[in-house]
């Protein structure tokens, strides 16, 4: 559901989707949207980008290397970090929502479910690996900010999964 | 200069800053590799958000200050933290009942900050609001386990919030820019939230069946750039890189 719209050039696309996020790399930056705005006026494109969690340290990544994938083609690119309207998980593309489970890690339940979750109530976080939704939270808090750590008790494989933020 | 918006926002941040570095300093260092992890988590949460509002004041501040200048080239004297959150990582217990009563109250700020008349300090604030309830689910987590946890744990976590206690007092002084501020309908009355909070806290540690510590004096000063003597150390480790080499960057 994207209750907040974006302002993105179609022309820019190709470029936009070249960058990928430095801890989920499958996800490309449009994936991800936290790309807000993209257009270009004079040669020069202006990038409104929104970060996952105050202290994402992909966020200054993610913008060097939009500098340099626009640099590549001759355009200059100026890069606006963007706080409002604040970031959520709705904002990840089905596409994206299918590669980062491809990925091995497990898409966002919506806010109740999340929260029924993450503190142990209930049995709902699919297993990556097998399917199974016999998995129990290991860490509230995973490998980055946004992932809490899940395993499951039927495989028992470890995996990750990507917190409903809203 | 808008001075008083500078002086409000940096008391905001600079709790947010030393925090972050407390916490920094158990990465490596925590009880579990759940706890570790966790740990800097929050940290990086807390240091994302102290960088938004630095970024915020460097702009007001002018003269190509930057976010660095301030978090890292002012003296003891100039931080405005509250005393709580640069209290020592004594242990564990500590860890979480410093973290726990700062949470309570960041996420009561952060509520209503996000309704301030600042647009930028709104933004900031709705965003943390996300971070922080997750920070204050998982203290209260860890001072509901430990306090309703075995003899010994039981044990450390009233230790841990009776050495905390004292300090709390101080989240709820108004300083004269705040007032100011609060006039502007920029900045939040903390003095107003004070009942609630230990309602709030209270009830917490009744469910880790603890006691709430019944204490008339407290200590208070971060606010006016009063420190205890751990601030000193915390900022030679914080500040080490930039004073060493100035101007550095990654």
């Amino acid at each position: 559901m994207l209750t907040e719209t974006t302002n993105i050039d179609t022309h820019l696309i190709p470029v936009l989707k070249t960058v990928s996020d430095p801890e989920i790399p499958v996800l490309t930056v449009l994936d991800l949207g936290v790309i807000r705005e993209a257009t270009e006026q004079d040669g020069v494109v202006t990038i409104k980008l929104t970060p996952t969690y105050s202290g994402c340290p992909a966020m200054d990544v993610i913008g060097d290397d939009l500098k340099t994938a626009f640099s590549e083609i001759g355009k200059e690119a100026k890069i606006e970090l963007i706080l409002s309207p604040a970031w959520t998980t709705d904002w990840i593309s089905e596409e994206g929502l299918q590669k980062m489970e491809e990925y091995g890690i497990a898409r966002p339940m919506s806010e109740s479910a999340d929260k029924d979750v993450l503190l142990g109530e209930k049995k709902l976080v699919k297993c990556t690996n097998c399917g199974s939704t016999n998995t129990h939270l290991v860490s509230q808090f995973g490998s980055t900010a946004c992932k809490a750590l899940f395993k499951c008790d039927d495989c028992q494989e470890p995996f990750d999964y990507f917190k409903c933020l809203k | 200069m808008k001075e008083n918006l500078y002086k409000y926002i940096l008391g905001i941040a600079d709790n947010s800053l030393i925090l972050a570095q407390r916490l920094g300093e158990l990465c490596g260092h925590g009880p579990s590799l759940e706890t570790d992890i966790a740990l800097t988590n929050i940290s990086l949460d807390l240091l994302g958000q102290t960088r938004s509002y630095y970024q915020y004041a460097a702009k007001l501040a002018g003269e190509d200050k930057t976010e660095d200048d301030i978090a890292f080239l002012r003296i003891e004297r100039e931080y405005k933290n509250v005393l709580l959150v640069e209290q020592p990582n004594t242990h564990f217990g500590h860890v979480m009942a410093r973290q726990f009563l700062f949470d309570v109250y960041h996420l009561m700020l952060m509520e209503q900050l996000q309704n301030s008349k600042d647009e930028t300090l709104a933004a900031i604030a709705k965003k943390g609001i996300k971070e922080v309830s997750y920070h204050k689910r998982f203290s209260s987590d860890w001072v509901k386990r430990l306090g309703d946890g075995t003899e010994e744990s039981k044990e450390k976590m009233q230790e841990a919030i009776n050495a905390m206690w004292r300090f709390t007092d101080e989240l709820f002084d108004v300083m004269e820019a705040d007032k100011a501020m609060i006039e502007e309908g920029i900045a939040v009355d903390v003095s107003e939230m004070k009942e609630t909070y230990y309602e709030k806290v209270s009830e917490i540690l009744e469910k880790a069946t603890l006691e709430v510590p019944e204490r008339k004096y407290f200590t208070r000063g971060g606010k006016k750039g009063v420190h205890t003597e751990h601030m000193g150390y915390l900022l030679a480790d914080l500040q080490y890189m930039q004073r060493t080499y100035p101007n550095m960057t990654w």
